[in-house]
């Protein structure tokens, strides 16, 4: 097991009282896999993220227990968590196009990074540029300042920065969103390479748009409104979904490739509730067909088959039943 | 929206440097409209007989070498501060908007005309040009001080204004607005300048602050006002006649401490506008 | 690169022409003859007198038309001929001037530089330290908001009257005469200190507080979320924001170089320290409006040489404008 994570529960901090972001999330990332997380914009997906390895405030740390590679990650100590960050788990972070300090080359900025790190950067230098290489960028972006490189490029350095140190777990957050669509294709392959050359491990892949993580993704997680609400194999999701979020979800994608969140659910009546002051039970429960009394309390995150977890008590029932 | 607006209105409340600062030139304030009540004196009225006093019941701030009342001269002072604050600082910051929407807005040869004339008046010592102007006025009052402050101040103003109206311009909204036909003045008015209001009140504030400690500058080496009294007058009074070698502390004590006390109260209730203002910059 | 400096220079050209014609306009703008006005408010003896009003009716070409006022201005202006003060009669403006620069070099170098550096350093220290952010900042509000003379004035009364341990008056002892020697060197260290440090002090707490405000933006910036993100030391973080926030304050001391220029002047006054500003001070009680008008020409050409030295430091930190310049990138 590379990844696992129990009853995560993280919250922003606000005047009116705490957002209730990210509400028990249990699940797994084996080594290799490479996972999509889906859901609407404010489902918690990128709360999820951040709070693996950067957890800063306004989010807080309620409760929860992550461990990579059995060990065990302090997700709530922001000094203590810099021995894992980078060289363990690491993130391509959303704004990969401003990522990079404005004042610094590139090749500069790396060196004094890694050796920050105590990783020595003259010895490390050959395996940059082989990466370097690998996703078609010239060595010279060492020597340029990030203006100087598109956002293409930039995208691409960024990817190689993050994953340098080999990290057992690499998040990467939206990659795709502010490419155009030739870019997206060419990034995600690279992504799907970096696993496959043991750059990292496995892989948390964060998009709006789930043509992509039908692409690379081995297994795919929906979230909405701060709970997990089904995780299984990317076959199973997209053809046989089990939660009526995420069949209502896979409905209402007129064809793959069209990213969910930039309409409304048009087949999903009512919008997701403010988690401010979250309905108790399960959060669907107000929007769902299905629903019913036993939907007043939380539903767990069940494996139902092999694989296949869902967080659904009628899909329980059916499962008792067959 | 309306939510938005209550929580400015939240963090404002409970913003302690602005709370600070607006404490501080309330109670200025307040003893400038106040304070002729409690004094029966005019300014540069000989009251004291024996000259130079420290302060006393029946003089509260003492009395200068000449015997004149210095309590009374530090009211009448904070009044023209308040004047040339207000009237010196909003003039910059008119002259400032003005010069920086239209840049900003209409860009292309406007832009570049007015660019230009914002960065040499920036370059050239304002106050080395007040001095000749100063020099050379023969009567002088606290009013054409104040404009002439104003006249010179626009335009680091004009410069941020104008950053401000660029990156405002490319938003949705503008071009929205623009699309349907909208006049440029009138996308200028209700469109851009509502969501500018609070970084404009920013401007107005460090140009209040500005104008004062200039007009204390221009006012300490005899070259402020010749019909009324300042406080930076008064410091120039009290250097003139030796109030430093005398130990006369309480004639250049108090006008120091007022112009202190309200620029700076100015500048920190500014942070705590930002901070209001710009969620990012609040510790949680 | 070319074009960045084609346009800077052309800006320092216009302020230039646009500070000499204003020198050269005001006197001509004030009603009746100024040679005459001027000279009834000068005290000078009845021969002098004459002599002078024979001299600037000349000197000021009021009998020529006005273009070639204009441009007899110029051209003495570029022999170095300013004219010839009326309060140190019959020594030539430039050369009084002159012999205050000195001064004002010395006094103003370092105060500036001195107070840019410790305040950023500082305020980039004190920014998301909660104690001091809340005890020692204030006081950086204090000191920026605080008049020039002011504080010129304060210290002078505590450390010059009350304490009585520094000289308020001159830039050397008046027992001593200019020669070099430790005795020398020592009573114009001693005399430098107060003006010194009350410019230094008004100017730390503007930087340091400005230092303050912009850290706290580029903390929040991406590129420190990613290097928090990859597990860069706080140390580390922190020296990128500094030298993002630094860029603002390089053209914060440009902007606000008028404003010390004004400081400086009214810190001479307090101390009697004979640089420029106490020169004018001298002109405008005696009427001197030559000097007046060159001592207004000497503060234009230094802020405009410091504005362009101030370019140039800016070009060198900030790669976006070099490379902006050469049109390499977008």
């Amino acid at each position: 097991m590379s990844l696992q994570v129990e009853n995560l529960t993280v919250y922003y901090q606000t005047l009116r009282g705490d957002v209730q972001a990210l509400e028990s999330a249990t699940f797994t990332v084996a080594d290799g896999e490479i996972m999509g997380l889906a859901g609407e914009s404010g489902c918690g997906k990128t709360t999820l993220a951040h709070s693996l390895i950067r957890l800063t405030p306004p989010m807080r740390f309620v409760e929860g227990r992550v461990e990579l590679d059995d060990e065990e990650l302090p997700v709530w100590d922001m000094e203590r968590m810099n021995d894992f960050r980078f060289k363990k788990i690491s993130i391509i972070p959303q704004y990969a196009m401003n990522a990079m300090n404005p004042t610094r080359k590139i090749g500069k900025m790396t060196s004094e990074l890694l050796e920050s790190r105590k990783v020595d950067f003259k010895a490390t230098l050959p395996e940059l540029k082989r990466r370097l290489n690998l996703v078609e960028l010239s060595h010279d972006v060492l020597n340029m300042y990030p203006i100087e490189l598109s956002g293409g490029m930039k995208q691409r350095m960024v990817m190689v920065l993050s994953t340098l140190m080999n990290p057992s777990l690499l998040i990467a957050d939206e990659v795709t969103s502010a490419l155009d669509v030739s870019s997206q294709k060419a990034v995600v392959e690279m992504l799907v390479g970096f696993r496959d050359r043991g750059f990292v491990k496995s892989l948390i892949v964060i998009t709006h748009d789930i043509s992509i993580l039908y692409q690379i993704a081995d297994s795919i997680m929906i979230m909405y409104a701060g709970q997990l609400a089904e995780k299984a194999s990317t076959e199973v999701i997209i053809h046989a979904p089990r939660h009526p979020y995420t069949k209502l979800l896979i409905a209402s994608l007129p064809k793959v490739g069209v990213k969910y969140s930039e309409k409304r659910l048009t087949g999903i009546p009512g919008s997701p509730p403010l988690l401010l002051d979250p309905p108790i039970g399960c959060r669907f429960r107000e929007r769902c067909p299905v629903a019913f009394e036993k939907c007043l309390d939380v539903p767990p995150f069940i494996e139902i088959e092999k694989d296949h977890f869902v967080a659904c008590w009628k899909e329980f029932e059916k499962n008792a039943q067959a | 929206m309306k939510l938005m607006r209550s929580e400015i209105l939240y963090f404002a409340l409970r913003n302690n440097k602005l709370r600070v600062g607006l404490t501080i030139i309330l109670f200025f304030l307040v003893l400038t409209f106040v304070g002729p009540m409690l004094t029966h004196y005019d300014p540069y009225d000989y009251v004291n007989p024996n000259g130079a006093q420290p302060p006393s019941s029946e003089y509260w701030f003492g009395t200068t070498m000449f015997g004149q009342d210095v309590f009374t001269q530090f009211i009448h002072g904070l009044k023209a501060t308040f004047l040339v604050g207000v009237v010196g600082g909003g003039l910059g910051t008119l002259i400032g908007i003005l010069v920086g929407f239209t840049a900003g807005y209409r860009g292309g040869i406007f832009d570049e005309i007015l660019n230009m004339l914002t960065n040499v008046v920036l370059v050239i010592p304002t106050l080395a040009i007040l001095l000749i102007i100063a020099a050379y006025l023969e009567v002088r009052g606290i009013l054409t001080e104040s404009i002439f402050i104003g006249c010179t101040a626009w335009p680091w103003a004009a410069r941020a204004i104008r950053a401000q109206t660029f990156s405002l311009r490319s938003r949705e909204f503008v071009d929205l607005a623009r699309l349907s036909g909208m006049k440029p003045r009138k996308i200028i008015f209700t469109e851009i300048a509502p969501n500018m209001m609070s970084y404009l009140l920013l401007v107005f504030i460090l140009q209040f602050g500005g104008a004062v400690l200039a007009a204390a500058t221009l006012d300490f080496i005899g070259l402020g006002p010749t019909n009324a009294i300042s406080l930076g007058l008064m410091m120039n009074y009290a250097v003139l006649w030796g109030a430093l070698l005398l130990g006369m502390w309480w004639w250049f004590i108090p006008p120091g401490v007022a112009i202190t006390a309200i620029v700076g109260a100015l500048y920190v209730a500014n942070v705590g506008l930002d901070e209001v203002f710009n969620p990012k910059l609040r510790e949680m | 690169m070319r074009r960045y400096f084609g346009r800077k220079l052309l800006i320092y050209i216009l302020t230039f022409f646009l500070a000499v014609t204003i020198d050269w306009l005001i006197p001509r703008f004030m009603p009746g003859n100024p040679v005459q006005t001027m000279l009834s408010r000068a005290a000078l003896r009845a021969e002098a007198v004459e002599v002078m009003y024979g001299y600037y009716t000349r000197a000021f070409g009021l009998d020529v038309p006005i273009w070639q006022q204009y441009l007899n201005f110029w051209n003495a202006l570029f022999h170095g001929d300013l004219g010839t003060s009326v309060y140190m009669f019959p020594q030539p403006v430039t050369k009084v001037i002159m012999r205050a620069v000195p001064y004002d070099i010395f006094l103003l170098l370092p105060a500036i530089l001195l107070s840019w550096y410790a305040g950023n350093h500082f305020g980039a220290f004190a920014a998301r330290t909660k104690w001091l952010d809340n005890t020692i900042l204030p006081v950086g509000y204090i000191l920026t908001a605080t008049p020039y003379m002011w504080l010129g004035i304060l210290l002078a009364w505590v450390f010059g009257i009350v304490l009585g341990v520094f000289p308020i008056a001159g830039a050397y002892s008046f027992a001593l005469r200019p020669h070099l020697s430790w005795t020398f060197i020592r009573s114009v260290l001693h005399h430098w200190f107060l003006p010194f440090a009350s410019l230094f002090l008004v100017m730390f707490g503007g930087w340091a507080i400005g230092m303050r405000n912009m850290i706290i933006y580029e903390l929040e910036a991406d590129y420190s979320h990613y290097l928090e993100a990859l597990g860069a030391p706080r140390r580390l973080v922190r020296k990128y924001a500094f030298r993002n926030a630094i860029l603002p304050q390089i053209t914060g001391l440009a902007l606000q170089l008028g404003v010390i220029a004004a400081g400086a002047l009214v810190t001479e006054v307090v101390f009697s320290y004979p640089g420029i500003g106490y020169l004018i001070l001298a002109a405008i009680q005696n009427q001197d409006y030559f000097l007046i008008q060159g001592c207004f020409l000497f503060i234009i050409i230094g802020v405009l040489l410091a504005n362009f030295a101030i370019d140039i430091a800016y070009v060198i930190v900030d790669p976006r404008t070099r490379l902006g310049m050469t049109g390499e990138a977008a």
